[in-house]
């Protein structure tokens, strides 16, 4: 296993935070999230042409840079960091790795290269309630009717949902769970923008009424579900990796400087234990977000265990950092203006987005055997 | 064998160098653990053999005998060594600690007296720092030693020394100068162990065993040219050895077989049937969890070692974590276990066992360094942020009310 960066890796970290810190500073961020978008529509032109980020694991014949999920790691780690608001989970990571683990060459032609050059956005629909995914389709049913399938039923907290240009599906049919793909402005199709505790993410129901619905073709429907989930468990990981990082350096930088009672408040042990308890999760959290974007690159049959593992250990983590850097801001970091509340909003929103903490931790007991 | 003299290696080096290793100790480790009698003679034999080998103070210089290789050979050994059950035990210290620590600051004909009879495993060292009324604040020790023409004379008292029942050289702090602040009065000493007025006794802990020793001085007596560093420089020497000390208890590797492992917890729980109750499995998958992040955190450590980045005071992280950890394990054990942990029969081993994790928990919190200190480290040294003000500091260390002085 390799859990250090090569150059090359490093060298990709430092342009992408290069371009985030420039062109997604604080200011830009909260712009984006109160537009009516949602999210930073030049940002994520940037992203795809300049930066070509879209497509850092998509193969070359999709119009990818055919790197791999190490790489894309990276990226999530810096949005993370940044909370700069784009569709990259719900796009670039869960639709990508939805077409791509398809059997449907026709959609994924189609598709991708328009994905990966930013000229189209793509969601993926399964969770229903409480954020767990389903594997069987949920409530969610298709419906054939000669050639032309409708789906009926609602699914909820869908990524980039709001934005997508197109909707991919998991839905029971009479054979069991199918794909399909819905045009978000069809008849049938109701869409509606969630109020979320994130401001800088956002999330949508999608209710389907007869709405009309093209089959994906996959030879295992719920196989494709497992994998599309561990790769955005590993993905999610690692935005929570980068915004753990990012507010353990605000609270430290705080520390230092805020002066109470005659002297640096990060020099009370008080405060000094518990960053450094943010920095040790931070530490043993990255390396197995490394491990298991290195198994999705290079150890597949190692894959739900990492998956697990790092969804198990950085989702909490992630929040009691978020907690932590609020907490030692002390009153300015309860109030609007000052960032570190985002950090906490986006740390409990992420750790819950795919369903709860005990979720994760029984999965994790599954896959051990236990 | 040229690939010595290059300060770090290809990774086809690296992998010759892999396979030279995992063969010499397929046909040379011990078959099993040598008995508590047999302990010593066979770790000096082992040592020996090591070091006519070529694996023993890989990364020390080759003029005290060492092969003057990069850490990342260092740590391909450990890698490999990690397979086995070794009997090093005896020569930890000398090789994690005193060794290195003498060759940074040693003269010459200390480094050649003492670092080539070391690596051949020929004496044993332990370190002589910590008292009845300093630990975590080791600069406040009072063992006192006084010149007296051309030797020194060491009285005072030390505790927690690891291996000195089978020592033949101690790393000495004791306090030369008591007019000057606590850290500026110390000096560190190379003592003999078998020297006059020395006396060794066993101290028994909370688990009811006796790892550690109380060493006792009275007017013992050390020549002058046994100073390592410079007369009240000690504190720096202490620096320099417990940096050492850092690295190699990060290097340390957990024996194969623990009843407080996950993999050893599963198995109370199956033997408990609780692997069907959620909460149960939930806090197994917690503790897997912690325990593999951390797993992962010193393959990264040794990964970046390799890469030239030797992790430095990251090493408490792993410290501290491993700690934390244990008090997870024993807190899961009691939960699968109920009072099964707590009562067993005469002759199961894994009652005795999980007994033996729960009163050897308090020691990974506090030997080494303290969860306390570790925060600290990682609080100063990693993260930069301020010290607490130091009242002591430059005051004369006879005002302070320290350890007998309160009085």
């Amino acid at each position: 296993m390799q859990l250090v960066l090569d150059p090359e890796q490093q060298e990709l970290r430092s342009a992408i935070r290069k371009f985030l810190t420039d062109q997604s500073p604080s200011a830009r961020v909260r712009s984006a999230m109160e537009s009516a978008d949602g999210y930073d529509r030049e940002l994520w032109r940037r992203m795809a042409t300049e930066l070509g980020l879209l497509g850092l694991a998509v193969p070359e014949q999709y119009a990818g840079a055919g790197a791999g999920h190490v790489e894309r790691a990276i990226v999530q780690e810096e949005l993370g960091r940044s909370l700069a608001p784009s569709p990259f989970l719900g796009s670039a990571v869960l639709a990508t790795d939805t077409l791509l683990a398809l059997d449907d060459e026709a959609a994924r032609a189609e598709l991708l290269p328009r994905m990966v050059a930013g000229e189209l956005i793509a969601a993926v629909a399964v969770a229903e309630g409480g954020g767990a995914w389903d594997r069987t389709g949920g409530a969610t049913t298709a419906s054939r009717s000669g050639d032309t399938w409708t789906l009926d039923g609602t699914k909820t907290a869908v990524v980039a949902g709001d934005v997508a240009d197109v909707v991919l599906v998991l839905a029971s049919t009479p054979d069991g769970p199918g794909w399909f793909r819905v045009d978000p402005s069809a008849s049938g199709v109701t869409r509606t923008t969630l109020a979320t505790l994130d401001p800088t993410r956002r999330l949508a129901k999608i209710a389907f009424a007869g709405a009309p619905a093209t089959p994906l073709a996959s030879a295992d429907a719920a196989a494709v579900l497992d994998l599309v989930a561990d790769l955005g468990a590993v993905a999610l990981a690692a935005e929570q990796t980068g915004g753990l990082e990012r507010a353990l350096e605000m609270a430290v930088d705080y520390a230092k400087v805020r002066v109470q009672f005659g002297r640096p408040i990060g020099s009370y042990q008080a405060v000094k234990h518990g960053l450094a308890d943010v920095y040790s999760d931070w530490e043993q959290g990255l390396s197995a977000l490394r491990y298991a974007s290195w198994a999705a690159d290079h150890a597949r049959d190692e894959l739900p265990l990492a998956a697990a593992l790092v969804a198990t250990y950085v989702g909490p983590a992630y929040f009691r950092a978020g907690t932590l850097c609020v907490q030692y801001h002390g009153g300015i970091g309860y109030t609007w203006e000052h960032d570190a509340h985002l950090y906490y909003k986006r740390a409990k929103s992420t750790e819950l987005l795919f369903g709860s903490p005990a979720r994760n931790r029984a999965r994790l007991a599954d896959r051990l055997g236990v | 064998m040229s690939r010595m003299s290059v300060p770090n290696g290809s990774p086809t080096e690296f992998q010759e160098y892999r396979d030279g290793v995992r063969s010499w100790l397929k046909a040379n480790a011990p078959a099993s653990m040598p008995s508590a009698a047999e302990l010593i003679p066979a770790a000096k034999a082992f040592q020996a053999a090591l070091f006519d080998a070529g694996y023993a103070g890989i990364t020390w210089p080759k003029d005290v005998g060492g092969q003057g290789l990069s850490p990342a050979y260092q740590q391909v050994y450990s890698d490999e060594a990690a397979a086995y059950e070794l009997p090093v035990y005896p020569f930890i210290i000398g090789m994690g600690m005193c060794g290195p620590t003498v060759n940074d600051l040693g003269t010459d004909e200390q480094r050649t007296g003492y670092l080539p009879r070391l690596l051949r495993g020929e004496d044993i060292w332990c370190q002589l720092f910590s008292e009845p009324g300093a630990g975590s604040d080791v600069a406040s020790l009072q063992t006192r030693a006084v010149l007296d023409g051309d030797t020194w004379v060491v009285n005072g008292q030390k505790v927690w020394t690891t291996n000195a029942q089978w020592a033949d050289f101690g790393a000495l702090l004791a306090r030369t100068d008591p007019d000057r602040p606590k850290h500026s009065g110390l000096t560190m000493f190379v003592l003999d162990m078998h020297a006059p007025g020395v006396t060794v006794r066993p101290l028994k802990d909370m688990s009811g065993r006796a790892p550690f020793n109380e060493v006792y001085f009275d007017d013992v007596r050390i020549p002058v040219d046994a100073v390592l560093g410079q007369v009240n420089g000690g504190w720096n020497a202490a620096v320099t050895m417990l940096g050492h000390e850092r690295v190699s208890i990060g290097a340390t590797r957990k024996p194969k077989t623990n009843p407080m492992e996950f993999a050893s917890l599963v198995e109370l729980a199956r033997d408990h049937g609780v692997t069907g109750d959620p909460a149960q499995r939930e806090r197994l998958a917690e503790l897997y969890a912690d325990e593999r992040v951390l797993d992962l955190f010193n393959v990264r450590m040794r990964q970046e070692t390799m890469a030239g980045n030797p992790p430095g005071a990251r090493g408490s992280v792993a410290k501290l974590a491993g700690a934390l950890l244990l008090r997870k394990a024993i807190e899961t054990a009691g939960q699968i276990a109920g009072s099964d942990t707590i009562a067993w029969e005469p002759d199961d081993a894994r009652g005795a066992g999980l007994a033996l994790g729960i009163n050897s928990a308090p020691a990974s919190s506090i030997a080494g360094g303290t969860n306390e200190v570790q925060h600290n480290i990682i609080g100063e040294r990693i993260l930069g942020l301020p010290k607490e003000p130091q009242v002591d500091r430059d005051i004369p260390f006879r005002e302070l009310k320290v350890g007998t002085q309160r009085g």
